[in-house]
């Protein structure tokens, strides 16, 4: 228990400053938890999504490479033709952050910028509509591939943002509170301590105290027994034992 | 349009790692850009590509500020498993696509692998 508490001097001020961190660290455990669980509520809906569009895409990717052996079919070897004529890309994805309980996640959506450039004119000869055909066919697994890209990305930086806050949420529960508790009940103990040693002390004091004068008391009784009948000496005794006021505390 | 590539503001470029018919098509699409240095933003993967090529150029794509996604054919993607495996940035997102020859397999790819194991896992 002596290991797993903060090394404090126990006062009263410690005490207070240790209940108010308590209080810090289990609402900022209820925080967490919180966004915790609403990450995980994204991470799920999210998890269903790629599962789908990843077998969508498969599918889409099918159509598009047959979509290609047609156009290669009607306008023939057009391959070096279009790797010629690439420039600058027409095609291109636009990043936005997208946030869930403080955590941003990329998002992306393509962007088609100019016209069809070079691209238009292959397979001008012959067997153009195909390729056409196979342009739009392309365009559309771009399209599917770059919300799945989207999807991805968001897959793994919620996964990542989850790690972290379970793992904070965890060492709030499990490391910090417990310390604090811990802490705290040192230090409750240690002031009992000291009070039960001061009333004690106390104790001691008044204890002495009676008995010093009670042999006082008798000392008088002894010697000044006809004193008392005058009374005059007894104030005279009285300032004559100074030695009760020496006592310090 | 005027301006070249790897301008901030117009927007991120696909890269893509592929065999000669994926990476037409996707020319195609437009997905294409070669910069003032005739850097390419694909790559062909033909049988006489070397793996060591391969992986030069999946390091260089996933590490240019340019480019968002990268594209690559699930078998090529095999051949540099090890490196697809350990990436882990959310910045250029991996997307792992079938090609002709190779029909899609989703318990080869790695991200798809991962999500088994959450749905598995919990």
């Amino acid at each position: 228990m002596s290991q797993n508490r903060y090394v404090v001097v126990p006062t009263v001020t410690v005490l207070a400053v240790m209940k108010a961190r308590l209080v810090g660290a289990v609402k900022g455990h209820a925080l967490l938890k919180k966004k915790a669980d609403a990450l995980t509520v994204r991470f799920r809906q999210i998890l269903k999504k790629i599962v789908d569009t990843k077998q969508s895409m498969g599918k889409t990717m099918r159509e598009s490479a047959f979509a290609l052996t047609e156009a290669k079919y009607a306008a023939g070897e057009f391959r070096h033709t279009v790797f010629d004529s690439v420039e600058t890309a027409q095609v291109r994805v636009v990043a936005q952050t997208d946030n869930v309980a403080g955590v941003k996640i990329p998002k992306f959506e393509h962007t088609m910028t100019g016209g069809e450039g070079k691209m238009g004119l292959t397979g001008l000869g012959k067997g153009g509509q195909q390729v056409q055909q196979c342009r739009k066919a392309f365009l559309k697994s771009v399209e599917l591939l770059v919300e799945l890209a989207s999807l991805q990305t968001a897959f793994l930086t919620l996964d990542e943002a989850i790690k972290t806050t379970n793992r904070r949420v965890n060492a709030l529960d499990n490391v910090v509170r417990p310390k604090l508790e811990n802490t705290i009940s040192y230090i409750k103990g240690e002031l009992d301590e000291l009070e039960r040693e001061e009333f004690f002390r106390l104790k001691k004091v008044q204890a002495k105290k009676k008995r010093d004068s009670a042999l006082q008391d008798a000392e008088r009784q002894a010697r000044g027994a006809p004193a008392t009948e005058n009374g005059a000496p007894a104030p005279a005794d009285m300032s004559g034992t100074p030695e009760d006021a020496d006592i310090v505390f | 349009m005027a301006a070249k590539s790897g301008q901030p503001g117009d927007g991120s470029l696909l890269a893509i790692i592929g065999d000669e018919d994926t990476v037409t098509g996707f020319l195609l699409a437009g997905v294409g850009n070669v910069d003032l240095r005739k850097k390419t933003n694909f790559l062909v993967v033909n049988e006489k590509t070397s793996v060591k090529k391969i992986e030069d150029s999946f390091k260089e794509y996933t590490n240019r500020d340019d480019i968002a996604i990268v594209l690559i054919n699930q078998y090529i993607a095999d051949m540099i498993r090890h490196q697809v495996a350990n990436y882990m940035k959310p910045v250029p997102a991996i997307l792992e696509i079938p090609s002709k020859e190779h029909p899609y397999d989703p318990s080869k790819d790695s991200i798809l692998r991962r999500v088994k194991i959450m749905f598995g896992g919990d």
